[in-house]
């Protein structure tokens, strides 16, 4: 089994609370995970001889903090980056979306996903690009809905009823963003907009208008 | 008005189970195609459904002759004659439904309405050469129809209330769900699913991680019962490639537009499930070739 350290540097959106990934982790762990959001840029001479290091991401890419071309300066090929899925004010779920860049090797991905999995979750590997997989594929679907919404295609829970009957989903879009909050919708997908510069991301007004009653 | 006969046209995939939706129900059902052997084919599927029905504990066995007792065919617009609905299931295709409504519109009563199960075309354009826009209304139904509750209903521009209401209350006859939606191009389920699928398609080309990926991250974080490559494999990418060139040519919208892989994916014959691989390997696959 993979034995790892954590290093906490900041708020973990990630584990907020406690967890069987927090508690299984070792002082004398060989690998390092990086919790928190205040790594910003992370010193690869702290890596030691880790096996692997996983920097936990918020909408950032792992280039960030693992440079842009692979090299004994920055480009270290142990060096992984992850996030759990988690909607807005939503718990934490089972997702793990695992990064990787073009240089990280097999063994750290492997090591990584292994100390991820040993702990009950279930891991995505995807490279380093904005939103990875989720955000990339949620944010465009919840924004059109808020759009359609607004131009009265159907009622909120026609829309829900709709995509859940004819889907199979467990719960409709207008649902979930209510549930897990506008506001943070338009944060990530803000993010995602300036990152990516593509229209379908831009913050429907719904989400406009609950950021700026939100006073954030 | 009371509707207690209804006519299908089109026997292919959604005509048959819309037909064993509107018998089983306890309506007189007429199916109407161009082709003999596609009632003939109709007609033995819906049988062989309502078998397994019962065998599943889902159908009494003395409602099974019932059912099929309700059940006629016609290959002629006057065999249609004597509906109060006709459900139209036929190609894609405007021009193949302005003429399939107004032949029908010479030999029908007044009180028949039309309505049509389009997944792309605009109602009010069928209603406008149907001969009777006014009762002509869309009644959109999930794949398998047998199987699926769910009808999107839409009044196109001209149609009256009193045809909605009337299309609305036979729906819930049927003890099918309607809901209601705008007459506007994939109504609520293909507007959002088309570009969709169609996003997770650009993740797999541009490289950002594997289908299996994909759908395994999709379906542990949203609780969504298949992924969405895996959802395109039983599509196939043939008929992704039509909604696309339907969807994008109707609204112009970039998320809608067919992307190049799925042509790639066409031309090397990788369909997905139907043709043995599309996004995933069926090649071990048991129900590959049923
Ligand atoms: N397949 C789906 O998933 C799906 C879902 C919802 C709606 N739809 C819509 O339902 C309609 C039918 O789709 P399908 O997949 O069942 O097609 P299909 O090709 O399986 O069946 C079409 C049938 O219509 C018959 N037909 C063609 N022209 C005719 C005419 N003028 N008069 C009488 N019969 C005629 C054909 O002989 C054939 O049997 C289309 O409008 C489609 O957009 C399809």
């Amino acid at each position: 089994m993979a034995s790892y350290r954590i290093v906490t540097s900041g708020k973990s959106r990630s584990f907020p609370t406690s967890h069987e990934f927090i508690e299984a982790a070792d002082e004398s762990g060989a690998g390092l995970v990086m919790l928190g959001s205040d790594h910003a840029l992370v010193d690869g001479g702290a890596f030691g001889d880790a096996p692997f290091v996983a920097v936990e991401l918020g909408s950032e890419c792992l280039g960030v903090h693992g440079g842009l071309a692979s090299g004994p300066a920055n480009g270290d090929g142990r060096l992984v980056g992850f996030a759990r899925f988690r909607l807005g004010t939503a718990e934490p779920g089972q997702l793990v979306e695992l990064v990787r860049q073009p240089w990280t090797t097999p063994e750290a991905l492997d090591a990584a996903r292994a100390a991820f999995e040993a702990a009950g979750l279930t891991v995505a590997v995807c490279e380093d690009f904005p939103g990875r997989i989720i955000d990339r594929l949620l944010r465009p679907y919840l924004n059109a809905t808020l759009r359609r919404l607004d131009e009265k295609l159907a009622t909120a829970e026609d829309l829900d009823r709709t995509l859940c009957m004819g889907l199979g989903y467990p719960e409709g879009p207008i649902a979930l963003l209510n549930r897990t909050g506008l506001a943070e919708h338009f944060d990530v997908t803000q993010a995602l907009y300036e990152a990516l510069g593509q229209e379908p991301y831009a913050p429907a007004r719904a989400a406009r208008v609950a950021k700026a009653r939100s006073g954030g | 008005m009371t509707i207690k006969t209804v006519g299908v046209a089109g026997c292919g995939t959604m005509g048959t189970g819309i037909a064993i939706v509107a018998a089983r129900a306890g309506f007189a059902t007429v199916l109407y195609d161009t082709q003999e052997p596609a009632l003939e084919r109709a007609r033995g599927q819906i049988e062989a459904f309502l078998r397994k029905s019962v065998e599943r504990g889902k159908l009494d066995a003395e409602e099974l002759p019932k059912i099929m007792e309700r059940v006629s065919g016609t290959t002629t617009h006057q065999g249609m004659a004597g509906c109060d609905i006709i459900i139209e299931a036929v190609f894609e295709d405007l021009e193949v439904k302005h003429a399939l409504f107004a032949g029908l519109d010479a030999v029908c009563p007044p009180h028949t309405i039309f309505a049509s199960n389009t997944s792309t075309i605009s109602i009010t354009e069928i209603a406008g050469g149907s001969g009777r826009a006014d009762r002509t209304v869309g009644m959109h139904f999930c794949l398998p129809a047998q199987l699926m509750k769910l009808v999107e209903m839409s009044p196109g521009l001209t149609t009256s209330d009193e045809t909605f209401a009337a299309a609305w209350e036979f729906c819930e006859a049927m003890k099918q769900v309607p809901v209601k939606t705008q007459d506007t191009p994939g109504f609520i389920l293909n507007y959002f699913l088309i570009p969709f699928n169609n996003d997770a398609i650009r993740l797999v080309e541009q490289g950002v991680a594997e289908p299996a990926e994909i759908d395994k991250a999709i379906k542990t974080a949203l609780g969504y019962p298949m992924g969405p490559l895996e959802l395109l494999d039983l599509v196939g990418m043939d008929t992704q490639k039509l909604l696309c060139e339907a969807m994008h040519g109707l609204t112009n919208e970039p998320r809608a537009a067919c992307p190049p892989l799925v042509r790639r994916m066409i031309a090397a014959g990788h369909l997905g499930k139907k043709s043995g691989r599309g996004f995933h390997d069926y090649a071990d696959s048991k129900t590959f070739g049923a």
